[in-house]
C-alpha cells in the first residue's frame, strides 16, 4: 500500500492512524517501536499541556465558587494564558538544594513523581481503538505505578531537612497507604462483573454504566481516590495554616512545579479512571459504535469526545467538593477510612459476590445489574441506619456527660 | 538476542542495587537502593511473561514493605548516618551460607539440562502459547479456590496473615502507659 | 522479538523512556533559565522565618509504623482476593465458600484490631 495524503487524514479523524501507518510500512521491526514511541509522545505532551487548562479551569471555577473573577489580565478577559506565564516564570526561578538536604532523596522525588503520573496514562482507553497498552492486568497497573508515588512523598518529606516537610510526609504516607485498601477493594466489584482487569474490556462491559450498578462502590472509590491524591478535603498533608506546604514546602522554582504538575495529572488521570471504570469510559448510548454508510468510522471520535467530556465533567466534581468541603482532622480521616469505607467496602465485596452467584447464568445484562442496584441501596440503607444509631447512641452520652457536669457544678456552687 | 541484552541488564542492575544495600552506610539510602532492586525484579517478572506477579511485587514490595522499612529506620534513633560499617564480623558463615544456596541453584539447573538451550535454539522448550498468558490470572484464581489444586495454602495464607495481623499488632503495641 | 508478551510491554517501556525524559528536562531547563545566587540565607531550611531549631529527622510516631503494617496485611489480603473476582463468575458455589473463609477468618482479625484499640488515633 501506497501513502495517500487524503486516506491519512481520512485515518486521523476515524483514529486508526497507526493502523493505517502500519499498513503502509508493512511488517519491519522498526514499525512498533516507532508508532509506540509516537502515540507515547503524543499522550505524554498531551499529559503536560492539558495541566495549563486544569490549572486555569480549577482557578477560574474556584473564583465562581468563591464569587472572584480569578485570571482575567493575562492573555485576554479570560486570563486564559494566565498558567503559562506562571510556568514561565517558575522557570526562571533559583533552583536550590537546602543546606543539609540528603541530595538524593530531595532530587529523586520530583523527578520519581513527574514518571509515575505520566506512566499511569498508558492503560488510559480513550476512544475506541484508541489505547496505549491493553494489558491483561491493566487495573492492577495503575494502582502498582500509584503505590510508588507514596515513595516519592517520604523521599521528598525526609530528604528536604525540614520539619515541616517530614510531619507532611508522615501524614501524606498514613493518609495514602490507608485509603489505597478502599480504593481497590472497592475496584474489586467492577473487576468480578466485567471478569477481567484491563482497561478496555472493562468500558466493553459496561452496557449499563458501573455507577449505576453499583453507585456506592463508585462513590467510595471517589472519596479514596480524592484521598490518595490529596485533594480537599483530604489535603491535610499539605495544610497550610498548620504545616505551611507539606512534603513540598523546601522546593522552589521547576521543582516545585513538578510536584504541581504530577498533582494536576494525577487528578485529571482519576477522573479519567472513574470515567472509565464507572462511567462507561467512551462509551454513548452505542453513538461510539457508528459508521457512515461508505464505512467512514466516525464513531470513534464521538467515542473520544465523550470521554474528555465524561473525564472534564468529573474533574469539575472535583474542584466543586474543594471549593464546598472544610479539611478533616488526622483522626476524622484515619476513622473514616478505617472504621467506615474499609468494613463498607469489604462487606460490599461479599454482597456483590453472593447476588452475582444467586442470579442464573443466562441472565440478560439488565436484570442483572437491576438486582446489584437493589442490593447495593439495601446495602446503603443499612449503613445509613447503623451509622444514625451510632450517631444518636453518642450524642445521649455526650449529653449525659454534660448533665452530670451540670450537676456536679451547681453542687459545687 | 535483544530479549538476552535486556535480561542482562535488569539483572545487572538488580545485583548492582542489591550490592549498594548491604555496602552504603547510610540506612536510607540502602532503603532506597533496596527498592530499585525490588524494581529490577518486577522487570524480571515481566520478562518471565508473569504481569501480574510484577505488579504485585511492584504493588507490596514497593508500594508496602519498603514504605514499612523506611519507617521502621526512622522509628530508631540516630541510625540514620552511622559511621560504622555495615558489615558484621561473619563473612566467613554468609559466604558459605551464599555459596551453598548457589550450589542447590545450580543442581536444579544441572538437573533440567534435558530442556537446554533454553533460549530459542534447536530442541528448545517452544514459548507458551499468548492465550495462556493472558488468562493466567484468571486460571490463578481458579486455583486458589479449587479443591484439587491450592485451596488448602490459600486457607492456610489467610490464617497466616490473621497470625501476623496479631503478631505485629502485638509488637508494635506500647507495653506501659508512658511509651505511648 | 520472538516473545508476543515482550511487545506488549514495549509502549510501557517507551512511555518510562519519555517520562524520564520530560522529568529530567525540567529541572534541567530551569537549572540553565534561572538565576544561581547560591545565597547562604536561600539555602537554609524554612522555619517560619527563624533559624532551624535542632535536627529536623526526627523520630516516627509509632502510630505510623502500625497503619504500615495493617496497610501490608491488607495488600497482601487483596491481592489474593484479585485473581479470585477476575474468574469469579466461572467458578461455582464451590469459589464462593472457600472466599467466604478466607474473609472470614481476616474479617475475624480487623474485628480484633478494632476492638483492640489499633485504629484509634490519639
Amino acid at each position: 500500500m501506497s501513502f495517500s495524503f487524503l486516506e491519512f487524514l481520512k485515518s486521523l479523524v476515524e483514529l486508526t492512524t497507526g493502523t493505517y501507518l502500519r499498513q503502509v510500512w508493512g511488517a519491519k521491526p522498526w514499525v512498533d517501536p516507532t508508532l509506540d514511541a509516537i502515540g507515547v509522545i503524543l499522550v505524554a505532551t498531551f499529559g503536560l499541556l492539558i495541566v495549563l487548562v486544569l490549572i486555569w479551569l480549577e482557578r477560574k471555577v474556584i473564583a465562581r465558587f468563591q464569587d472572584r473573577i480569578g485570571p482575567n489580565r493575562v492573555g485576554g478577559k479570560y486570563g486564559l494564558l494566565q498558567p503559562v506565564a506562571d510556568a514561565l516564570k517558575l522557570l526562571t526561578k533559583e533552583i536550590i538544594t537546602p543546606s543539609g538536604a540528603d541530595k538524593w532523596a530531595y532530587n529523586l522525588a520530583p523527578f520519581l513523581i513527574v514518571i509515575t503520573a505520566l506512566m499511569m496514562w498508558a492503560v488510559m482507553p480513550f476512544a475506541p481503538g484508541v489505547v496505549g497498552v491493553d494489558l491483561n492486568v491493566g487495573l492492577f497497573y495503575v494502582l502498582a505505578i500509584s503505590s510508588v508515588s507514596v515513595v516519592t512523598v517520604l523521599l521528598a518529606g525526609w530528604g528536604s531537612n525540614n520539619k515541616y516537610a517530614l510531619l507532611g510526609a508522615f501524614r501524606a504516607v498514613a493518609q495514602m497507604v490507608s485509603y489505597e485498601v478502599p480504593m481497590i477493594l472497592s475496584l474489586l466489584i467492577p473487576i468480578i462483573l466485567a471478569r477481567s482487569m484491563s482497561s478496555v474490556d472493562i468500558v466493553k462491559a459496561q452496557t449499563v454504566p458501573f455507577a449505576i450498578v453499583v453507585p456506592i462502590s463508585a462513590l467510595i472509590f471517589f472519596i479514596s481516590s480524592l484521598a490518595e491524591m490529596g485533594r480537599t478535603p483530604f489535603d491535610l498533608l499539605e495544610a497550610e495554616s498548620e504545616i505551611v506546604a507539606g512534603f513540598h514546602i523546601e522546593y522552589s522554582g521547576m521543582k516545585f512545579a513538578m510536584f504541581m504538575l504530577a498533582e494536576y495529572i494525577s487528578a485529571l488521570f482519576m477522573s479519567g479512571l472513574f470515567t472509565t471504570v464507572f462511567l462507561g469510559g467512551y462509551r454513548f448510548f452505542g453513538l461510539e459504535m457508528i459508521k457512515t454508510a461508505s464505512g467512514f468510522a466516525l464513531g470513534n471520535l464521538i467515542g473520544l469526545i465523550a470521554f474528555f467530556v465524561k473525564m472534564f465533567v468529573v474533574f469539575v466534581v472535583l474542584v466543586w467538593i474543594r471549593g464546598t468541603l472544610p479539611r478533616f482532622r488526622i483522626d476524622q480521616m484515619m476513622d473514616f477510612n478505617w472504621k467506615f469505607l474499609v468494613p463498607l467496602s469489604l462487606a460490599l465485596i461479599l454482597v456483590a459476590a453472593l447476588v452475582d452467584k444467586a442470579l442464573p447464568v443466562g441472565v440478560n445484562d439488565w436484570t442483572r445489574a437491576g438486582v446489584h442496584l437493589v442490593s447495593n441501596v439495601v446495602v446503603g440503607a443499612v449503613t445509613l441506619e447503623i451509622l444514625r444509631r451510632n450517631g444518636r447512641k453518642q450524642r445521649t452520652a455526650h449529653e449525659e456527660v454534660r448533665e452530670n457536669a451540670d450537676i456536679e457544678t451547681a453542687a459545687a456552687h | 538476542m535483544i530479549e538476552q541484552i535486556i535480561f542482562i541488564v535488569i539483572s545487572l542492575f538488580t545485583l548492582m542495587m542489591g550490592w549498594i544495600v548491604v555496602s552504603n552506610n547510610n540506612l536510607f539510602h540502602a532503603a532506597l537502593a533496596l527498592m530499585a532492586s525490588f524494581l529490577g525484579v518486577a522487570g524480571l517478572y515481566v520478562m518471565l511473561d508473569a504481569g501480574f506477579l510484577a505488579m504485585a511485587q511492584l504493588l507490596v514490595y514497593i508500594g508496602a514493605i519498603s514504605i514499612l522499612i523506611i519507617f521502621a529506620i526512622m522509628l530508631t534513633r540516630r541510625m540514620m548516618q552511622t559511621e560504622e560499617s555495615p558489615f558484621n564480623s561473619q563473612p566467613g558463615l554468609a559466604g558459605i551460607t551464599a555459596v551453598s544456596v548457589f550450589a542447590v541453584i545450580a543442581f536444579i539447573f544441572w538437573q533440567m539440562r534435558e530442556f537446554w538451550p533454553l533460549g530459542a535454539g534447536e530442541g528448545a522448550m517452544p514459548p507458551a502459547d499468548k492465550s495462556i498468558i493472558l488468562g493466567s490470572v484468571a486460571k490463578l484464581g481458579e486455583y486458589f479456590v479449587s479443591p484439587d489444586a491450592f485451596v488448602l495454602p490459600f486457607e492456610v495464607a489467610s490464617v497466616m496473615l490473621l497470625a501476623a495481623l496479631i503478631g505485629s499488632i502485638w509488637v508494635a503495641w506500647p507495653k506501659t502507659e508512658d511509651e505511648s | 522479538m520472538d516473545n508476543q508478551i515482550l511487545i506488549d510491554y514495549l509502549p510501557i517501556a517507551v512511555l518510562l523512556g519519555i517520562s524520564i525524559f520530560f522529568a529530567v528536562l525540567l529541572p534541567v531547563l530551569s537549572l540553565t533559565l534561572g538565576p544561581k545566587q547560591g545565597a547562604k540565607r536561600n539555602l537554609a531550611p524554612y522555619e517560619s522565618g527563624m533559624t532551624a531549631i535542632g535536627e529536623a529527622q526526627r523520630r516516627l510516631p509509632v502510630k505510623f509504623y502500625r497503619i504500615a503494617v495493617l496497610f501490608i496485611l491488607f495488600d497482601v489480603d487483596i491481592i489474593l482476593l484479585v485473581p479470585w473476582a477476575v474468574t469469579f463468575r466461572k467458578l461455582g458455589l464451590y469459589g464462593l465458600y472457600a472466599m467466604l473463609i478466607f474473609m472470614v477468618i481476616f474479617i475475624l482479625g480487623d474485628a480484633w484490631v478494632w476492638k483492640k484499640g489499633v485504629l484509634e488515633w490519639d
